[in-house]
């Protein structure tokens, strides 16, 4: 029999925090002495209609939280707890839970819901409580059920359909639940609670239904209760939840659409120029789904053959143009006062250019004389509106069209846009930075032949970018985007980047000073200024502009060491001093990486101990961001100086060894892996007096279930950079690393290959793995090669299975050939017993050959003359 | 307001993070550096990478008309590893490279098999240099290691413009041959391309890669401000009968000097090798005999030899061969050194050939060479100016031996047949 514990369930919600905490205290305390009692409990809580709605909310959130966690290993320690529970007593808390859908508390029946769901999707696919979806079933077709009791079944059906696999139910189960679903949709359903919860019910059904989408009599009649459900009079959050089902099948059944888009095109039409804002939000979305599915479908058709498609592809988008295109514009014009104050905003406005965007990529060029006459039309209108929507319009459609399409209209309309910079409406100003922005990202070409941005407009640009950059905050941010774009353009441009150079200083100046703007609401400004200081920096004309560069140097590292000192009392200033130090980090990065590659050189070796002690002190302030982004300059600083680094090594090392412990930050972790192969390539065995920490510390990074996996995959490649670095002093070891390779082999061997993260994650681990084993065969190579003979066994084994197991990407293919060359090289005629019952490499590295990658061709190619070589010795 | 759905992205927000982008940076760059040095490990020749910080030379003027009638240097690839090569410098780099050409021995008889195992072409006259791209230039250096040509080019990362496809450190090294009239590099071997070595490839390999490679570059396109000279490959032919026609009386874009052949098994090797071979006669070279210090052809055969401290006079072979010995009084009394060279002439008739060795007899000193010489002949050279001189080797063998392969073919296999 459950235990009473509504008292303690009262009291753990008291503001009085003794009272709370001793509650707590007990309710943990019940919970491991006993657990299957305490979810009883708690179960029985949650069914009684006599208790107080607080303690049943709280029932309800611990069963919840008792079965289902996001954390993976917490999931499984859950899901197995659960498992083990006593039979008859879940039985009865399943049978607590299903009473409670009766209850005439609405958020009971909520709650119940949620906790079925939960169980069946731990239950299902074991096979149990396979008589849940009948009884659920029972509930609603029930000829005298009351709505309360329906409405909060077909909302349970949908979350269960939510939670469990689609193979784990039976057609003939799924078949009934849609006819349930679907009845409850149609307007014979005379409550309106049991008809909303039916369409999101079904909204959740979907992915079941591939069958029943694929019989034309079922499709035609879900279709039409959907689509009449779009249209019903009764409430807009019925039909958005209707259109919403609509978005899902765009997507889930696009192939099954054609029949019905003459329909589909009216009802949304009629949604967004006509309904409620919600609703013709969720009409937009549909074409923004379909957009972006048919982009998803061209893509798939040039990577398949396009003669043998399989991939259906009805070019919706394109036969819809010339009426979708008005009514996206139309949206444009309902803009919202202050909607630039916030960038979250979503309105018809957003969705609308949102999805202006999403069909011009989907469409390319045809889309721009449908939208240049609107643009033109209301570019120079008295209402702000006008000007607002013609230039949102036309920054809207600058990607996807062609660049030669493009370049007129740009050109021609950069002396509009650049007035317009001076707008008395700030919305007007806002999107035309944006615009600017977009240009110059998707359309400025310097190095094409007549690029828009040429010698005789540039001056008018820079005035008029330099002086906006003090206008508002949300405006000042767009111009720094525009900025940004502006200097990509000229990346690796070569001489034609020498343009920006006269406007260099100027720039940076500006920037900085807009970095330093005090009265900032906005806090994203900030960032965006040192953000494009680091792009402008990068895409400057290096032997032009190094002493700027060298003096900006000396002007970041300025500021960073007053970061040091800034006043710090509360935990938001620590938070802002932060922020400011990881930007000015980054800022030293990139000049690092730009004068570090150039005639600059020098200047980096000169400021490195300066560099080196901000650095330190900065760490020393104990953030993850910051650390973060000092260890990414550090790893710069490190490839530039060389050797030198070595002076840095007593101090800084305890740093290191922070960033490879920070196990909760694993960003900052991995950053500081990478950082050691920066080191190790700089210091060469001289990183030797630090390996022994250092390896320690990574083999248990590696034996850490805490640690986040990816982590893992470069602590491997990190290896083979030590032994690389080391050569035959890697020899100590060995014997540990080793093992750890070989274990983790096996296991991603035996990882699920369904789950597209875990293919993704499998795929990195190889490959760090083939990494570490080329650095240790290259390492030994010209001392002790034999040493690798009975780890390449187990190499060429790993090679083999990754080889038959055919979810590598290429990355990892030629990793594992660059492996298979390295064992041949280190080896020599060792190889002969490796390969001697083994023919795969021949196959793989035919494959290799015919590949269309040529880096991966050449490496074959180069593996397949070390092996054939070695083989002939 | 309410949020826009989960996945979709408002147009207007700021789809760049900067801070994403130096990660990605900062990982690309790693997983870069990380190749190089593995790359560098697999023992590509790797010491071309330190040449960007070698002061630059005025090339040397060449002496001779030919490149490798001077030949005769330490055989085989150096042993020097190349991660310690990489850090040379300065002279030392020069001395390095200048051991990395593979050279052609003369040929004095015809190798056995010619229209099976190898191919001919005819060889550009002009520098023979090998040409380096890294690092968004271009470098030539001419076999005594100095420079010829600094420059930008079509090759892999021979110059500094946008080159989506590998790292920039990348390099790749092509063996040529500057022909001045057009100024075109003529590229006759590779030997390693993006930073892959073919130096353990057969020429066989070699060839066929340079051929596909090089197309997909560019660098044969005319000059233009990022590609300051033209590359063209050389027309390669099997060493059958109408190979050997074309090779050597087909018209061709450049001056002809002699008719190259390599053996399609060899791999690249550095210094003196049997299995790639060069071959010459008056109606494919205007150069065949050798000229003296002053450019003119000499009434008596005159060789460059190395003077040993034994008073021994020495080819360039590995190991030297000695050909001939100064007295100690005439050593004394010109002021020579050891590891001179000196250029001596020979009086025909104490020449004598005794079991296909060569001897000299009497040697008539004639002086230290040029300083800009730095080897001395090899063998094989001697041996062929000899018999160029003499009873050289025609067209005409080279033919029969063709023909004669192919009916000995025949006959063996009707052995096989008769055996069976």
């Amino acid at each position: 029999m459950a235990m009473e514990i509504t008292q303690v369930l009262l009291a753990a919600q008291s503001p009085d925090t003794q009272t709370r905490t001793l509650a707590e205290a007990s309710l943990k305390q019940f919970q491991e002495q006993n657990l299957p009692q305490f979810l009883l409990s708690l179960s029985s809580e949650l069914s009684n209609d006599q208790k107080p709605p607080e303690s049943r909310r709280l029932a309800g959130i611990i069963l919840k939280n008792s079965l289902d966690a996001k954390d993976s290993a917490r999931k499984e320690y859950l899901t197995q707890q659960w498992v083990s529970v006593d039979p008859s007593i879940k039985f009865q808390i399943k049978e607590s839970l299903l009473r409670t859908l009766g209850s005439s508390v609405a958020e009971a029946r909520h709650t119940s819901s949620q906790v079925i769901a939960k169980v069946a999707s731990i239950e299902i696919s074991r096979k149990e409580w396979q008589d849940l979806i009948g009884k659920l079933l029972g509930n609603v077709t029930q000829t005298f059920a009351p709505g309360s009791l329906k409405q909060a079944t077909l909302e349970t059906l949908g979350y269960v359909c939510e939670e469990v696999a689609p193979q784990d139910i039976d057609q003939d189960q799924v078949n009934a639940v849609l006819t349930a679903v679907v009845q409850g949709m149609t307007s014979a359903e005379p409550n309106s609670d049991v008809r909303l919860a039916a369409i999101r019910a079904l909204y959740n059904a979907l992915d079941f239904a591939q069958q029943n989408f694929e019989n034309q009599v079922e499709r035609n009649f879900i279709m039409k209760v959907v689509c009449e459900t779009a249209v019903s009079k009764e409430s807009a959050e019925i039909r958005q939840a209707a259109f919403e089902c609509l978005v899902a099948i765009a997507s889930i059944y696009y192939d099954y659409l054609e029949p019905y888009m003459q329909t589909l095109f009216k009802l949304t039409a009629e949604a967004v120029r006509g309904d409620e804002e919600q609703v013709a939000l969720q009409a937009i979305e549909f074409w923004s789904t379909l957009a972006e599915e048919e982009m998803e479908r061209q893509d798939d058709c040039v990577a398949l053959d396009e003669l043998n498609s399989p991939v259906l592809h009805f070019h919706f988008i394109d036969k819809a143009l010339e009426s979708l295109v008005p009514m996206l514009l139309e949206t444009l014009l309902k803009q919202e006062e202050d909607q630039d104050q916030d960038d979250t905003v979503w309105n018809l406005s957003m969705a609308g250019g949102t999805c202006l965007g999403l069909v011009s990529k989907t469409v390319g060029d045809k889309v721009v004389p449908l939208v240049m006459p609107f643009v033109e039309r209301n570019i120079a209108k008295a209402d702000w509106h006008s000007r607002e929507a013609a230039t949102f319009a036309f920054g809207s459609i600058l990607e996807g069209p062609s660049v030669e399409k493009l370049s007129p209209l740009a050109r021609s309309g950069f002396e509009f846009l650049l007035s317009a910079m001076k707008d008395q409406n700030s919305h007007v100003r806002d999107t035309t930075a944006w615009t600017l922005g977009r240009v110059f990202e998707l359309v400025h070409r310097p190095t094409s032949g007549d690029p828009i941005v040429n010698e005789k407009n540039l001056p008018g640009i820079m005035t008029v970018l330099l002086e906006s950059i003090r206008d508002i905050p949300n405006v000042a941010e767009k111009v720094c985007g525009a900025l940004y774009f502006l200097a990509q353009g000229y990346e690796d441009a070569g001489p034609s980047s020498k343009a920006l150079t006269p406007y260099y200083e100027s720039i940076i100046a500006a920037l900085l000073s807009t970095a330093d703007r005090t009265n900032v609401s906005n806090v994203r400004l900030r960032a965006s200024a040192y953000e494009t200081l680091n792009e402008v920096v990068r895409c400057s004309y290096a032997p032009e502009t190094l002493n700027t560069t060298a003096q900006l140097l000396q002007e970041i590292i300025r500021r960073v060491a007053q970061t040091v000192e800034l006043q710090v009392v509360s935990s938001d200033d620590k938070e802002k001093q932060s922020d400011l130090q990881a930007l000015l980090c980054g800022v030293l990065q990139v000049i690092i990486q730009k004068l570090g590659s150039s005639e600059g050189k020098s200047v980096i070796i000169q400021a490195a101990d300066q560099m080196m002690m901000v650095f330190l002190r900065v760490v020393a302030c104990h953030s993850s961001t910051v650390h973060e982004e000092a260890m990414l300059a550090i790893g710069a600083l490190a490839y530039v100086t060389g050797a030198d680094f070595a002076k840095y090594m007593p101090e800084f090392y305890r740093f290191l060894e922070m960033g490879l412990t920070n196990f909760e930050e694993y960003q900052v972790c991995s950053i500081s892996v990478g950082v050691v192969g920066d080191i190790c390539r700089a210091l060469d065995d001289k990183i030797l007096p630090y390996c022994d920490g250092i390896m320690t510390i990574l083999l248990k990074d590696l034996s850490n279930a805490m640690l986040n996996r990816s982590v893992k995959p470069p602590i491997f490649s990190c290896f083979g950079d030590i032994a690389l670095a080391l050569g035959e002093k890697f020899i100590k070891y060995l014997p540990y690393a080793a093992p750890m390779m070989q274990s983790a082999s096996e296991m991603c061997m035996h990882l699920d290959t369904t789950d597209d993260d875990m293919v993704e994650y499998v795929n990195q681990l190889r490959r760090g793995i083939f990494e570490a084993y080329s650095g240790m065969l290259q390492g030994f190579k010209n001392s002790d090669p034999d040493i690798m003979m009975p780890y390449a066994r187990h190499l060429v084994q790993f090679i083999e299975a990754v080889f038959k197991d055919n979810s590598s990407d290429d990355l990892v293919t030629k990793a594992a050939v660059a492996a298979l060359g390295d064992i041949a090289d280190a080896l020599g005629g060792g190889i002969k017993v490796l390969l001697a019952d083994s023919s795969f490499y021949n196959e793989l590295l035919s494959e290799c050959l015919l590949s269309e990658d040529y880096t991966l061709k050449e490496t074959a190619e180069w593996a397949h003359t070390l092996i054939q070589h070695a083989l002939q010795s | 307001m309410a949020p826009p759905p989960e996945h979709r992205r408002p147009i207007k927000r700021a789809a760049i993070s900067d801070q994403q982008r130096r990660r990605e940076v900062a990982l690309r760059l790693q997983a870069d550096r990380r190749s190089d040095a593995q790359n560098r490990a697999r023992q590509l020749a790797s010491s071309v990478l330190s040449l960007g910080h070698e002061p630059e030379t005025e090339p040397e003027v060449e002496q001779e008309q030919e490149m490798s009638d001077a030949s005769g240097q330490l055989s085989g690839r150096t042993d020097l590893d190349p991660v310690r090569a990489a850090r040379l410098r300065g002279p030392e780099v020069r001395r390095w490279f200048a051991r990395q050409l593979m050279l052609p021995e003369w040929m004095v008889d015809v190798p056995p098999l010619l229209d099976r195992d190898w191919y001919v072409f005819p060889r550009p006259s002009g520098k023979r240099c090998f040409v380096v791209s890294s690092n968004g230039t271009t470098i030539s250096r001419l076999r005594n290691g100095s420079i010829l040509h600094r420059f930008p080019s079509n090759l892999p990362n021979g110059a500094r413009t946008k080159d989506v496809s590998g790292p920039a450190s990348s390099y790749s090294i092509l063996d040529c041959i500057f022909h001045e009239p057009d100024e075109t590099y003529y590229v006759i071997d590779m030997v390693c391309w993006r930073g892959y070595s073919l130096y353990d490839c057969t020429a066989e390999f070699r060839f066929f890669w340079l051929n596909s490679k090089l197309s997909e570059t560019g660098a044969s396109d005319p000059p233009s401000q990022y590609h300051r000279y033209r590359f063209n490959v050389v027309q390669i032919y099997e060493c059958n009968l109408a190979g050997l026609q074309a090779s050597y009386s087909g018209q061709v874009p450049y001056v002809k000097d002699g008719l190259l052949f390599f053996n399609k098994h060899a791999h690249y090797q550095a210094g003196n090798t049997p299995l790639a071979l060069v071959w010459k006669d008056n109606v494919c070279s205007q150069y065949v005999l050798d000229t003296d210090s002053k450019g003119q052809i000499p009434s008596q055969q005159q060789v460059v030899l190395e003077l040993q401290n034994d008073g021994n006079l020495t080819t360039f072979d590995d190991p030297p061969v000695a050909l001939g010995s100064l007295s100690r009084d005439l050593i004394a009394q010109s002021g020579l050194q050891v590891g001179n060279l000196v250029r001596v002439a020979i009086r025909d008739d104490s020449v004598r050939l005794v079991d296909g060795k060569l001897d000299l007899g009497e040697l008539q000193l004639v002086g230290k060479t040029n300083h800009s010489r730095a080897f001395a002949d090899t063998y094989s050279k001697v041996l062929f100016q000899h018999a160029a001189r003499h009873a050289p080797l025609r067209i005409e063998d080279l033919v029969a031996s063709i023909q004669s392969n192919s009916s000995m073919d025949n006959s063996q296999a009707s052995d096989v047949e008769m055996e069976g």
